[in-house]
């Protein structure tokens, strides 16, 4: 064993060596097999319609609903996703002139604001079911309304989130069905193909995507 | 019942997989140069004989690299992470002028780069930016990627030369610290990580080094923001503040104007090749903004369970390791043991906290059990509450700190448990090597305490423990509490800390001892909400990191060279066995307790009372 061993030289060697397995020869190389083997999946998921124009990723969620009652009626015939904490808009899963991205709204359970978004979200699904003649009474002794799925009224955590719970889209299903005036049951058969089961019956949760939902709802109509 | 289940099965596979990646870390750490198990000796070994070559590493008459004591050891470790600091904060600093920037991001702000170069080499992976919005793809492969990689080799080869230190008798040296940083690299995190990064990739993960993809929305959106004023040249101009001034109407209200939003962008990136080693090296730091809840980090239930059974992977399996090289399996199972009999009565805890609805959104005519019942604020619908408690209480039970849920949002309690597993020290699991070198210096003090107790000279594996290592190990086990402490106390007093602060109330507290505690226990989490990024967090956050990560090597490696160089005393029968349940709650105990004592006040004033509060209405 020599008194001082050399220090500089061999740590700076290997730095080098290493970040160019580690950094550059080892991620070309994953980046090489995935773009081979999973070049849909590697590449965002990207959904195109008929045309060929490409119309979202389907990992990535977009808005169809609101938190502001007057705006709700207009957009009654669409499925509601989660509501999303992200800026300047809900889903905005990069815009790279505000430096904004995926976020949750990361508010405390004792945070006012919490309950205060929960109760606006609550009141446009209302007022959009209230467009079309579902009426809902939420206060008082005739609260016997249908209660509204906690996911329908809760931020994800990315802001992202492209799912609902099957809960989330049976409650929508009346309003939606009335909206386009199709038929429940026909409606019934379209969220079911849209449900994921849980992985292997019993990883993760069943969940709905919200976006291919209504896609399916759009290519319905013609 | 479905919860409970998914957390049993999570178990299992994990527990499963202990012996078998145990004794292949073993061989790693115990072969000569070129030979290691699975084939990987053969297909690798002349890129191993090759960087000792060029490294100037000799080797001696078994073909094993010439080993060095303590001290050299330590320097080199020191050195290397040193020049891994220098080489991300450059990086960070120039990567508008360097190739694979196809978003065209600018330099990162100084303090920021600083906070991140340290949060990286420590294995922290604290991240005061957005990934998507900071970071080129060079910078987050050849300078955060690189650093995963390193900070997980440097935590298990600091950890090879403590169980070297252990196992060997009056012995001057306890490893070659290129060897083991070389072998850890090639034979252990890149293998297991090319795998993971492919599987995760067939699930959904991005891996392109495609810029951003524009896609049209289904249902156009549409913004208000001001209008700003503009100079001739088109700047923006400022108002006495700094802030850029928008024009205001004759209500002295800002001017509005609609802004139409009609496409979204995809962002991309070789993001699952980093997801991987971030995954399995204890590091955490997302590629994205919201880490893996982020649906292109984490797609789907199968990822899930990949990316969280990494975390706890090799922390776990490296017990068995310890018991295989100190030829005494026995011990490595009771370690494991102990941080079992921790750690799944907090997961259970936590879960059962997050899987009760917010009492004061469920009176408002919500259906808190329907769907996804529980906490889902900050939740993604994929996971529910079952894998959202799971990942966040082995996150910071390993010093991991990737999060698939926002930990902000969490119920007070259901967030004590995360903040509670990082003040123990991050020994519960803990960082990979860091985590069980961590517990090693609690078993010091544990068997030292025992010794005490009985009246008899405190031993452990047939070593001495002196009141040289005692001292060392209590270095090792106080430098984070006081850092935690200190850093929320000083943080709580300036207004700079209090600044950044965004819930009100006893929760506000509890983000600024969180994100101390994450710091200073290198763990990398946060309560999101908190404005990290500004120069007093940047600074404070970034020195807690760096102290309580090289403030425990060199006690823990100072320790090592002690016990090598000690006689092995026969075991009689006065002897404390280290391996029995007795010894195993006297360890749990000696972990709790100093957990407890250090931070139940500070907890009292955070999470406790805002409980209280939600329970009081």
């Amino acid at each position: 064993m020599p008194a001082h061993p050399p220090i500089f030289r061999p740590a700076l060697v290997l730095f080098a060596i290493l970040s160019v397995i580690t950094g550059i020869v080892y991620p070309l190389a994953i980046t090489g097999v995935a773009q081979v083997a999973f070049a849909d999946k590697a590449n965002g998921s990207i959904v195109a319609a008929a045309g060929g124009k490409v119309v979202g990723s389907a990992l990535i969620g977009q808005e169809f609903g609101t938190s502001d009652p007057t705006a709700a009626p207009g957009l009654a015939k669409w499925f509601w996703g989660r509501p999303s904490a992200t800026g300047p808009t809900p889903y905005t899963s990069l815009n790279l002139d505000k430096g904004a991205g995926s976020s949750g709204s990361n508010l405390a359970p004792t945070n006012p604001a919490l309950l205060e978004n929960a109760k606006a979200r609550l009141a446009a699904l209302d007022a959009a079911d209230a467009s079309v003649g579902i009426v809902r009474v939420r206060s008082g002794t005739q609260s016997r309304t249908t209660p509204v799925p906690l996911d329908l009224v809760t931020s994800s955590a990315s802001g992202l989130d492209p799912h609902i719970s099957p809960a989330a889209a049976e409650y929508q299903v009346p309003r939606v069905a009335s909206a386009r005036g199709m038929d429940e049951g026909r409606m019934r058969t379209l969220v079911r193909r849209c449900t994921e089961g849980r992985t292997l019956g019993v990883l993760g949760e069943p969940v709905v995507n919200v976006l291919a939902l209504n896609r399916a709802l759009e290519a319905a109509r013609r | 019942m479905n919860g409970p289940l998914q957390l049993v099965i999570y178990l299992s596979v994990l527990l499963a997989m202990v012996k078998p990646l145990g004794w292949f870390m073993a061989r790693v750490l115990e072969g000569r140069t070129g030979e290691a198990p699975l084939g990987l000796g053969p297909a690798l070994g002349w890129l191993e004989r090759g960087i000792y070559a060029l490294c100037g590493v000799r080797a001696d008459s078994e073909r094993r690299p010439v080993e060095t004591g303590w001290k050299s050891y330590t320097v080199g470790i020191l050195a290397f992470n040193a020049i891994g600091f220098a080489a991300v904060y450059a990086l960070q600093r120039a990567q508008g002028v360097l190739p694979a920037n196809p978003a065209g991001l600018g330099p990162v702000e100084p303090g920021s780069a600083f906070n991140t170069a340290v949060s990286f080499v420590t294995n922290t992976n604290w991240q005061g930016y957005g990934g998507e919005t900071t970071m080129s793809y060079l910078t987050q492969m050849l300078g955060l990627g690189v650093q995963n990689f390193l900070s997980a080799a440097t935590g298990i080869a600091v950890l090879a030369a403590l169980i070297r230190g252990l196992a060997r008798r009056s012995s001057a040296t306890i490893g070659n610290c290129w060897a083991d940083l070389t072998r850890v690299t090639l034979y252990i995190l890149l293998p297991l990580s090319a795998v993971l990064a492919i599987a995760l990739v067939s699930q959904g993960v991005v891996q392109s080094l495609r810029g951003p993809q524009t896609v049209a929305l289904t249902v156009p959106l549409s913004y208000d923001e001001p209008v700003m004023q503009t100079e001739a040249a088109g700047n923006v101009v400022n108002d006495a503040d700094g802030q850029p001034a928008p024009f205001t109407g004759p209500d002295g209200k800002p001017v509005m104007k609609a802004v139409a939003v009609t496409t979204q962008t995809i962002p991309l990136g070789p993001a699952a090749s980093q997801i991987a080693i971030k995954q399995l090296g204890s590091n955490g730091g997302g590629f994205f903004n919201v880490n893996s809840a982020h649906p292109l980090e984490n797609p789907t239930a199968l990822s899930n369970l990949l990316e969280v059974l990494a975390i706890l992977l090799i922390p776990a399996a490296l017990c068995w390791t310890f018991g295989e090289m100190v030829r005494d399996r026995r011990q490595g199972w009771a370690v494991l043991a102990a941080m079992l009999v921790i750690f799944v009565p907090l997961l259970a805890a936590t879960y059962a906290f997050e899987s009760r609805a917010n009492p004061a959104i469920a009176a408002i005519g919500v259906d808190g059990a329907a769907g996804l019942g529980g906490n889902m604020e900050g939740k993604e619908a994929r996971f529910g509450i079952a894998n959202s408690a799971l990942w966040a209480a082995a996150t910071t039970a390993a010093s991991n700190g990737s999060v698939n849920a926002m930990h902000d949002s969490f119920t007070p309690l259901g967030g004590l448990v995360p903040i509670w597993l990082m003040q123990l020290g991050e020994v519960v699991f803990g960082g990979v090597g860091s985590g069980l070198y961590g517990m090693l210096m609690f078993v010091i003090v544990a068997v030292f305490v025992a010794g005490l107790m009985v009246g008899r000279t405190p031993e452990y594996l047939g070593k001495k423990i002196d009141p040289f290592e005692m001292k060392m190990a209590a270095i090792a086990v106080l430098v984070p509490c006081a850092l935690v402490l200190v850093g929320t106390a000083v943080a709580v007093a300036l207004p700079e800390g209090r600044a950044g602060v965004s819930n009100p109330g006893p929760h506000a507290f509890s983000q600024i001892l969180y994100s101390f505690s994450s710091a200073a226990n290198n763990n990398g989490s946060a309560f999101a909400g908190l404005s990290a990024n500004t120069p007093f967090y940047n600074l404070t956050l970034g020195l807690a990191m760096w102290f309580s990560r090289f403030w425990i090597i060199v006690p823990v490696m100072a320790v090592a060279g002690s016990l090598a160089a000690k006689k092995s005393s026969p075991t009689t029968s006065g002897t404390l066995p280290t391996h029995t349940p007795v010894f195993v709650g006297m360890l749990v105990a000696v972990v709790i307790i100093v957990g407890a004592l250090t931070f139940v006040p500070a907890l009292a004033l955070g999470p406790v009372v805002e409980h209280l509060q939600t329970v009081g209405r």
